[in-house]
């Protein structure tokens, strides 16, 4: 029953007359409410309506999300006497408001300068060498995930340090896979969503594995197997601008709807690698959803085999990170949505495109 | 320059003095911190139509607040702000959000400013807000009548009966007078440091209604006892009548916001209550009327003047209202409920004069607590 008429119907019952006669017009014309569908539609384009306005200054911020994604940081390389590689980085803690949704400032706790910090990509195997120090205002750590020695945790009594304090932590690669160091100082929560985290990527040795060799040629950064490739790393994360205990934005990369502003470009002849890590806090867990095509997930990338095959959509609780595999090869040019399957996130700024040419 | 001058002008300028010593010092510089800006943002007024969602946003804070993105219902979304940029201080600034809000749901909005604070407002009940126009204006107009003019008329009916009432009678019926009174007195008091609650808090509603209330107060016992005796019979119908229009125009203010805010959307009992409620408003004009010979013309002016201003109310909350205009106008309202009450209270003391105390005082306390019990009673039959 329309509403207007079953306000008429109900009054009626209730003061048995027509004194109130004409307020059921009053209300009638409430009815006629909400046309604002269809015309918000008129106007959607692939942005569309639902979105941050503006744009942020990558500039200021001294990173671009979109560079972030094939931004590899190596070190510097060089052999040891026994023939192993090894890789020297120097990451420093700082202090700094960056601009994570457009004219949305954070203060944030970085490493070198940046949200998330440098992705450290170096080979299985390879000893490594980090020159820790705080430039902050807070004791701070990295902490790896991967194989060390409790010395080398990055925990409060292993490697944490105060401001104006340094540290080098030193350990051999191992496993090859796709991983990730954070800091782990307390209280843990704020240290890691202030912004202290970064991809850490283990890239297999093909010798080490023999019976794939071929496969792990082709996640060798710098192997002509690994040329045709398109990788891209994203870190999913998300921050609380109000320290509420919720994040006001999610995001891959930091910034909001960086890639619904500014589409990923694919070639469509070349195979895509995503190297995906979930440092999201307060969420127990983030996800990726790819449209119109499946993928092949390496979960923590530590396998050559995958450990799930033609998927859309894949999970990953906090920590947790794997590596996606698909092809565009036989779709037509287009627009190719992806965001977290969580609506929430995707509404609060985790949603991008791939433009596939 | 004469002494007087040079008494105006010597603190003055030694404040200027002091003033420009503190800006260009900073004496207090070693207790600045680097802390984001304290800002607040108040959502005072909620547009809904066929383009969306529009706001009407008062800012506070000892700098500009920038507005720097709106999320509906844990969405961003487009938003167009005018004027477009960071609001001043107690400045106003308005937004359109094209967003398709969904009638009768409940819609969230939260305002992110620079510093990424967050301010919420929530459309309780959503429903296109009316448009101004001739048809509404009638429709509010009529609303207005029901919950004002028809009621108080109503009332002012019972005025044969208390004709018939004798000296005790009288004291009864102007102690139930006062008892009614001095819930409408509570009840708008209370009405208008709600209002204040949720306007901005840099206007500092809550003083204002608290002076307003006085200062109404005091502006109306002179105005009242100018011609040296106090007020009695019409005289003092009429500032009743008036006390009344006020109150009844800010709860018409209130019924028609809440209707435009989809706050009172299911609204048959909450008219009907209202309705029955203020009937009491019209047997409070018709007591003081008593022993008179007043015209016809006399209650159909005091039923004006007490009910019709229900109908400016109504219009007021439905097309243009900001809750601390509201809550002012009410605080209005309670002063000149409270000046009716004291001089109720000095004509019945006038009356009883010649009685013995005793009786005609418990006779009051009877009457009065019967108004207060009315009133209550019947206020639950409102129902929002």
């Amino acid at each position: 029953m329309p509403r207007s008429l079953n306000f008429l119907m109900n009054r009626r019952r209730l003061l048995g007359g027509s004194v109130f006669g004409s307020i059921g017009l009053f209300f009638g014309r409430h009815a006629e409410g909400a046309g604002t569908i269809e015309r918000n539609q008129k106007n959607r384009n692939h942005e569309g309506v639902m979105t941050t306005v503006g744009q942020v200054g990558h500039d200021r911020n001294g990173f671009d999300p979109t560079a972030m994604l094939t931004d590899w940081d190596e070190g510097k390389a060089s052999t040891l006497p026994d023939g192993r590689t090894l890789r020297e980085f120097d990451v420093v803690a700082i202090d700094r408001e960056i601009e994570i949704a457009p004219r949305v400032f954070f203060p944030a706790w970085t490493y070198n300068g940046r949200v998330p910090g440098p992705t450290l990509r170096v080979g299985e195997g390879d000893r490594i060498r980090i020159r820790f120090s705080n430039a902050g205002s807070h004791p701070h750590t990295m902490h790896f995930h991967g194989i060390h020695s409790a010395r080398m945790d990055g925990i409060p009594g292993a490697g944490e340090i105060y401001p104006g304090e340094n540290f080098v932590y030193e350990f051999d690669a191992f496993p090859f896979g796709c991983h990730l160091y954070h800091c782990h100082s307390v209280p843990l929560k704020r240290h890691i969503h202030k912004g202290l985290y970064g991809a850490f990527i283990v890239d297999p040795d093909p010798a080490r594995h023999p019976e794939e060799a071929e496969v792990a040629r082709s996640r060798r950064l710098g192997a002509s197997e690994n040329a045709a490739w398109q990788e891209f790393v994203m870190v999913m994360n998300g921050f609380d601008t109000n320290f509420d205990d919720e994040n006001e934005v999610y995001a891959v990369n930091s910034i909001a709807h960086a890639f619904s502003k500014q589409p990923i470009r694919i070639d469509r002849t070349r195979p895509v690698r995503i190297y995906l890590v979930n440092v999201t806090e307060f969420d127990p867990i983030n996800s990726f959803h790819l449209h119109a095509n499946f993928f092949d997930y390496y979960d923590a990338g530590t396998t050559l085999e995958p450990t799930s095959r033609t998927i859309d959509t894949v999970m990953q609780c906090q920590g947790q990170r794997g590596i996606l595999e698909f092809t565009f090869a036989d779709h037509e040019p287009g627009m190719y949505m992806f965001h977290a399957h969580q609506s929430e996130f995707a509404e609060l700024g985790w949603m991008g495109f791939f433009e596939v040419a | 320059m004469s002494r007087k001058a040079i008494y105006a002008i010597a603190p003055l300028s030694l404040l200027g003095l002091v003033l420009v010593a503190f800006v260009f010092t900073n004496p207090l510089a070693p207790l600045e911190s680097n802390a984001p800006p304290s800002e607040h943002l108040t959502v005072e007024r909620t547009i809904l139509d066929d383009h969306g969602i529009t706001l009407a946003v008062r800012a506070m804070g000892p700098m500009p607040v920038e507005i720097a993105q709106i999320q509906v219902d844990g969405a961003y979304w487009r938003f167009k702000q005018e004027p477009p940029k960071p609001v001043d201080n107690l400045g106003k600034a308005k937004i359109r959000i094209p967003y398709p809000w969904i009638e009768n749901e409940t819609h969230r909005i939260t305002l992110v400013t620079r510093s990424g604070l967050t301010f919420d407002h929530v459309i309780e009940v959503s429903r296109s807000t009316p448009v101004f126009g001739l048809a509404q204006l009638a429709n509010f107009g009529l609303l207005g009548v029901f919950v004002g003019v028809l009621p108080v008329a109503l009332g002012m009916m019972f005025f044969p009966l208390l004709q018939r009432f004798g000296q005790t009678g009288m004291t009864f019926l102007l102690s139930l007078t006062v008892g009614l009174l001095a819930f409408l007195l509570i009840d708008t008091l209370n009405e208008a440091l709600e209002l204040a609650n949720r306007a901005a808090p840099g206007l500092r509603s809550l003083q204002l209604v608290w002076l307003a209330t006085l200062a109404s107060l005091a502006t109306l016992l002179v105005a009242s006892n100018r011609s040296g005796s106090a007020p009695e019979k019409d005289a003092l119908a009429t500032f009743i009548a008036a006390g009344i229009g006020l109150h009844n125009f800010g709860e018409g203010l209130a019924i028609g916001a809440a209707f435009t805010a989809g706050e009172a959307a299911l609204g048959s009992f909450l008219i009907a209550g209202f309705t029955l409620h203020n009937i009491t408003e019209g047997i409070c004009i018709a007591v003081l009327l008593v022993g008179l010979k007043p015209r016809f013309r006399l209650f159909v002016g005091l039923t004006t003047l007490a009910g019709a201003p229900a109908i400016l109310g109504t219009w007021a909350g439905a097309f243009a209202t900001a809750p601390h205009w509201t809550a002012l106008l009410l605080s209005i309202g309670a002063g000149a409920i409270l000046q009716v009450i004291v001089e109720i209270g000095r004509y019945m003391l006038k009356l009883n004069s010649k009685h013995p105390a005793d009786t005609s005082w418990s006779i009051g306390l009877a009457g009065f607590a019967g108004g207060v019990v009315i009133m209550y009673a019947t206020s639950l039959l409102i129902v929002f």
